[in-house]
């Protein structure tokens, strides 16, 4: 059996609401709140970045999984704002939970799907033999640029998965990506912010590649919509994944376990998978999940996992998500935000 | 930072790990070459806990320009249950609410970025228990 034998995720404490952005930019709220169905999104403090987030989330994942890290062969983190431009996330993250020095790192890239990449290769390395674990986190700390819709949006967060073949939480099924080049979303090389294709982000981007591989891995599944006990999407926002789960034939009650992104904001690689850790946190035995992650540029990968008896042993051996999300909030101004994610220019 | 000496530190930074003499039991962090107890040279390595308690603080108000986007923020001392004593930042927190016996948890967290291009250094902070 292939599968995810330890999850976990982590999300910084500060917080900051639609309200407190919309003013600064005469912006109205009340239209953000209902068009894109966010009212919150956490920020992260100038200590913490990709690297901070994914030794946490692992963390987390390795008190469910109860393995020794050094039998962790490879260890990716997928990311769209790794620290350096040169020098691997990954070292670091392997390096502090104690996986080093024998094991293959790669640091992974492709917006908003960088997690659910590492997710894909992991489950491909312990499925073949060549690593007995295999660790993948998706976290971001991203940004939009000041006054542009990407900022009520762009969050941070991460979740880690360790993947093997013994002592299984969630077994894979199946898994299908679907990837076209369609450039809705981008950030050259020194450019601080990215820039997006607006409008086109949507339908010929999102919709059609997250339909495509979800339609694509319920025909190999040989199933429906309603076959599975709930489904997670990449989550930009909170509208496009109820939009899309709509045009799939899912309801809310399947989607709302994993649908973050309201209260969460977009925590770009780290979305979907994040999402997953909170469905596995309230999921029973025997249930089916089914999960789709976007990057833009564009591509879906999709997984199909069935629960196993396992999930009621590690379920509470490491902190839910929800909690982390909900609890022990600190509420932060506009002035605090931008000076926490460098927006605020300074004399050297 | 020149690399090096961060990097000699990781197991500490990283991996908070502590020495145990092999001859007497004293524990030491940063672990130390020779035994101040007893002389003993041998040492067993384990992990400290990711919970302690708060003995001692400071609130930094008028922080280093390098720090000065945390301010303010408090430096403080916590215990873990062995005995063994770390000095770190104390983070996510109101600072006028900090107590002495308080309850925290150890994070990994960034400590220092040495401008926009200089090497990251990472190591734990300390923030309040509350789960
Ligand atoms: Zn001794």
């Amino acid at each position: 059996m292939v599968g995810i034998v330890g999850y976990g995720a982590h999300i910084p404490r500060h917080r900051i609401k639609v309200e407190e952005i919309a003013k600064v930019w005469g912006a109205d709220a009340p239209s953000y709140k209902k068009g894109l169905l966010l009212r919150e999104k956490s920020v992260p403090t100038p200590d913490v970045d990709t690297i901070t987030l994914s030794v946490e989330a692992t963390r987390n994942a390795l008190r469910r999984a109860q393995i020794n890290p050094k039998d962790i062969g490879a260890v990716y983190v997928g990311s769209e704002s790794h620290p350096y431009a040169v020098k691997p996330s990954g070292t670091t993250v392997a390096e502090a939970i104690g996986a080093v020095p024998d094991c293959h790192c790669a640091d992974f890239e492709f917006a908003c799907k960088a997690g659910s990449e590492a997710m894909f290769v992991c489950l491909g390395l312990v499925k073949s033999g060549y690593v007995k674990y295999a660790l993948a986190v998706g976290g971001d700390t991203s940004q939009g640029a000041p006054g542009d819709a990407l900022e009520y949006s762009a969050s941070a967060g991460a979740a880690a998965f360790i993947m093997g073949t013994k002592d299984v939480i969630a077994e894979v099924l199946h898994t299908h990506s679907f990837m076209t080049d369609t450039p809705d979303f981008w950030r050259r090389e020194h450019e601080f912010y990215p820039q997006h294709g607006g409008r086109f982000t949507g339908e010929p981007a999102y919709f059609r590649t997250v339909t495509g591989a979800a339609n694509a891995i319920m025909k190999k599944a040989k199933m429906t919509a309603k076959d599975f006990d709930y489904v997670v999407f990449h989550q930009p926002n909170g509208k496009f994944p109820l939009r899309v789960g709509e045009m799939l034939g899912f309801k809310k009650e399947q989607i709302e376990p994993g649908w973050l992104s309201p209260r969460l904001g977009n925590t770009y690689s780290g979305a979907s998978p994040m999402g997953l850790t909170a469905t596995l946190d309230i999921a029973k035995p025997g249930d089916l999940i089914l999960m789709v992650s976007y990057g833009s540029g564009a591509g879906s990968d999709a997984f199909v996992w069935r629960v196993t008896d396992r999930i009621n042993e590690v379920r509470d051996l490491a902190v839910h998500t929800t909690k982390l999300l909900d609890e022990n909030l600190i509420y932060v101004d506009y002035g605090t935000y931008a000076k926490y994610r460098h927006k605020i220019l300074k004399n050297k | 930072m020149f690399p090096a000496r961060i990097w000699r530190e990781f197991p500490q930074r990283y991996r908070r790990e502590a020495a145990i003499c092999k001859k007497c039991g004293k524990r030491y962090f940063p672990p130390r070459l020779i035994c101040a107890e007893c002389g003993g040279r041998k040492f067993e390595t384990y992990v400290l806990p990711d919970e302690a308690t708060v003995v001692t603080f400071t609130v930094i108000r008028v922080a280093a320009q390098q720090y000065s986007d945390m301010a303010p923020y408090a430096i403080g001392i916590v215990k873990f249950d062995d005995g063994l004593q770390m000095m770190g930042q104390i983070v996510d927190c109101d600072v006028d609410k900090l107590k002495i016996g308080m309850k925290v948890r150890l994070e990994f967290r960034k400590v220092q970025s040495h401008d926009h291009h200089g090497v990251l250094s990472y190591a734990h902070k300390f923030v309040p228990k509350w789960y």
